[in-house]
């Protein structure tokens, strides 16, 4: 983010995810290297860490990592601990000495953790394919197109940011009930479809492709549809990732919505699901991280993979507001 | 520039602005007009009851409770999730070998869903879980301590739960605008002689400033919204006596069965939306001031 060369490689981003942090390195030995004409001695006074200072801050980074994902390693270990073993003792051991999957199976047979993972799934398909097709194709007409009435569909969307999502919760059951999609999957992720934070992302980046380039393709007869395909579709796949990512990320972690309209116990999205295991199993702390770990496992995945999309989106401006 | 006929942008909009109408533009509407109703969840006719729904709202004592663990909650979590962030943003805003490992392992928490962080939580902070069982093995408490099952208690559990899962998401914000600040400043800083600490308050702080009452709006917003956390730590009870409720809770527990009132759920979601209203309003009026 403070790395010059960052902005100039564009293409290498697309590399393997590991090739990510090797520009910036890059980056600093050139600082290091521009150190030596005087005129750019300034720069090296603030590319360059004093070893002690690395040290110090490569410590804070590891305490740091181990507050926010020791919680996570902790439940992980739990989640394979042997039922012979005894999970609270005052000694607690990370390493599980009887290591199982046993309890991931006993959730299985609980409650249909695979029908529910089923549910989810299906809900955050319908929402993520929903926000990239119908985000770019508003995004797109809201920011590179010229019609009337285009600044007041811009604001209505925009207007609609202030509400918080749970005030409006109460209605919304009474329209997906009115239209008879309480207790059904479609009816969880119906409203979820099309978010206005979505198409305003989409109108960010789509406005930042310089006009010119549009003109050009007007002038060899493009119509509107071809100059988003050919033109600002390429330049906008970053916040294309970010909206799916954290459409999935919606979708599969929410729970207030899905836990007001479903009913049927066939039909629990994951997360419900989940909460009725600790409801039902209370006792059993094995059982509920191995069922926490079916939940959270999936996701973490997904965002390791898919991370420097994101990380990149970010930098592109993706969530400055 | 030639202009497109003229219903093709209409037609790529139409199915987003269908969707805003249908779900969130009506719902607003709707919200007002239900909370003047006995509307149930399970269907039926629905009354007209006037400002039945609001006098009771003022003379429930739940809804007082609930207030008072939002307004707790806002005070903690306001100058926790504005600064700790921001310093880990710092943490990270330097790139050095491993730091996009860092970046993502601190923002695991925030893509993880609140059902599964709640129950993590639930399991950490049990009586006897780790927390109780090596405070009490190392002497520091006697028996364990109630963190699940006190009143007060149960709203700090549920505190440090958001605050945990909030971190990294306010951390990318600040990476975001730190990126923004001048590097020639640092720079000219540092020359100067200026240590890191001094560079901090004198470069970096003046240079997010804007950010920080974003956040500081966000950070009161999602406090008054929150839900799943005190769900799954009070197993959907809302602590003793259902003292331990926030807003989003008893709506929640209107919304369903045969004790449910939609109109009264309504009701709440209104004074939901009102209380929202106060904490953005309040800091953007602080950070207009501040720029005079």
């Amino acid at each position: 983010m403070t790395n010059t060369t960052s902005t100039t490689e564009p293409a290498l981003g697309g590399a393997a995810g590991a090739a990510a942090p090797s520009p910036d390195v890059a980056g600093a030995t050139d600082a290091g290297r521009a150190s030596r004409p005087p005129r750019k001695r300034r720069r090296a006074a603030w590319g360059v860490m004093s070893t002690r200072e690395k040290v110090l801050r490569y410590v804070l980074l590891v305490v740091v990592l181990f507050i926010t994902i020791g919680p996570f390693l902790w439940q992980l270990s739990t989640s394979l601990k042997g039922t012979g073993e005894d999970i609270y003792t005052a000694n607690p051991s990370f390493i599980p000495t009887q290591p199982t999957f046993g309890n991931y199976l006993r959730v299985g047979e609980a409650i249909p953790v695979f029908g529910y993972i089923g549910n989810s799934l299906v809900v955050a398909a319908i929402d993520v394919l929903g926000n990239i097709l119908f985000a770019t194709l508003a995004g797109f007409a809201l920011a590179r197109l010229q019609w009337r009435f285009r600044k007041a569909v811009l604001g209505l969307f925009l207007a609609t940011l202030v509400l918080p999502g749970e005030a409006t919760i109460i209605s919304q059951f009474v329209t997906v009930k009115d239209l008879g999609l309480a207790d059904s999957l479609v009816g969880v992720a119906l409203p979820g479809m099309i978010a206005a934070l979505n198409v305003l992302l989409m109108f960010n980046a789509f406005r930042q492709i310089p006009e010119e380039i549009d003109q050009a393709a007007v002038m060899d007869g493009a119509n509107a549809l071809q100059r988003l395909r050919y033109i600002s579709l390429p330049a906008v796949q970053g916040t294309i990732a970010v909206i799916a990512i954290f459409s999935f990320i919606g979708a599969w972690d929410d729970f207030l919505w899905p836990l007001i309209v479903l009913q049927s116990p066939d039909k629990l999205t994951l997360t419900v699901g989940l909460q009725y295991l600790q409801g039902t199993f209370a006792t059993d702390q094995r059982m509920i991280a191995a069922g926490t770990m079916i939940a959270f496992i999936p996701i973490a995945v997904i965002f390791a993979i898919l991370q420097r999309f994101f990380f990149k989106g970010v930098e592109e401006g993706g969530v400055k507001g | 520039m030639r202009a497109n006929r003229w219903f093709t942008p209409w037609l790529l909009v139409l199915p987003a602005l269908v969707w805003l109408l249908a779900f969130s533009l009506w719902p607003s509407i709707n919200t007002v007009r239900l909370s003047f109703t006995n509307a149930s969840p399970l269907g039926g006719v629905s009354q007209w009851v006037g400002l039945q729904n609001f006098e009771t709202l003022l003379a429930d004592p739940q809804v007082w409770e609930a207030l008072l663990n939002s307004v707790i909650y806002m005070a903690v979590c306001l100058p926790l999730l504005t600064v700790l962030p921001l310093l880990m943003a710092v943490l990270v805003e330097r790139k050095l070998p491993g730091i996009a490992f860092f970046r993502t392992a601190y923002y695991t928490p925030v893509i993880a869903s609140a059902v599964v962080v709640g129950l993590i939580w639930n399991w950490i902070l049990d009586d006897r879980g780790v927390i109780n069982e090596m405070a009490q093995h190392l002497g520091i408490v006697q028996s364990s301590i109630p963190f699940l099952t006190d009143r007060w208690l149960l709203v700090f559990s549920a505190i440090s739960l958001t605050v945990w899962k909030g971190l990294g998401y306010y951390m990318i914000i600040f990476l975001a605008a730190l990126g923004n600040v001048g590097k020639d400043l640092h720079e000219a800083a540092a020359l100067d002689g200026a240590g890191s600490v001094r560079r901090f308050w004198s470069v970096t702080m003046p240079g997010v400033r804007g950010t920080m009452t974003l956040v500081g709006i966000l950070v009161c917003v999602s406090a008054l919204r929150v839900f799943s956390e005190l769900y799954i730590l009070t197993n959907g009870t809302g602590g003793p006596g259902g003292q331990d409720n926030s807003l989003v809770m008893l709506i929640q527990q209107y919304a369903r069965g045969f004790t449910g009132n939609l109109g009264y759920a309504s009701a709440l979601s209104l004074l939901l939306f009102v209380v929202t209203l106060i904490p953005m309003l309040a800091l953007a009026r602080m950070n207009s001031k501040a720029d005079k």
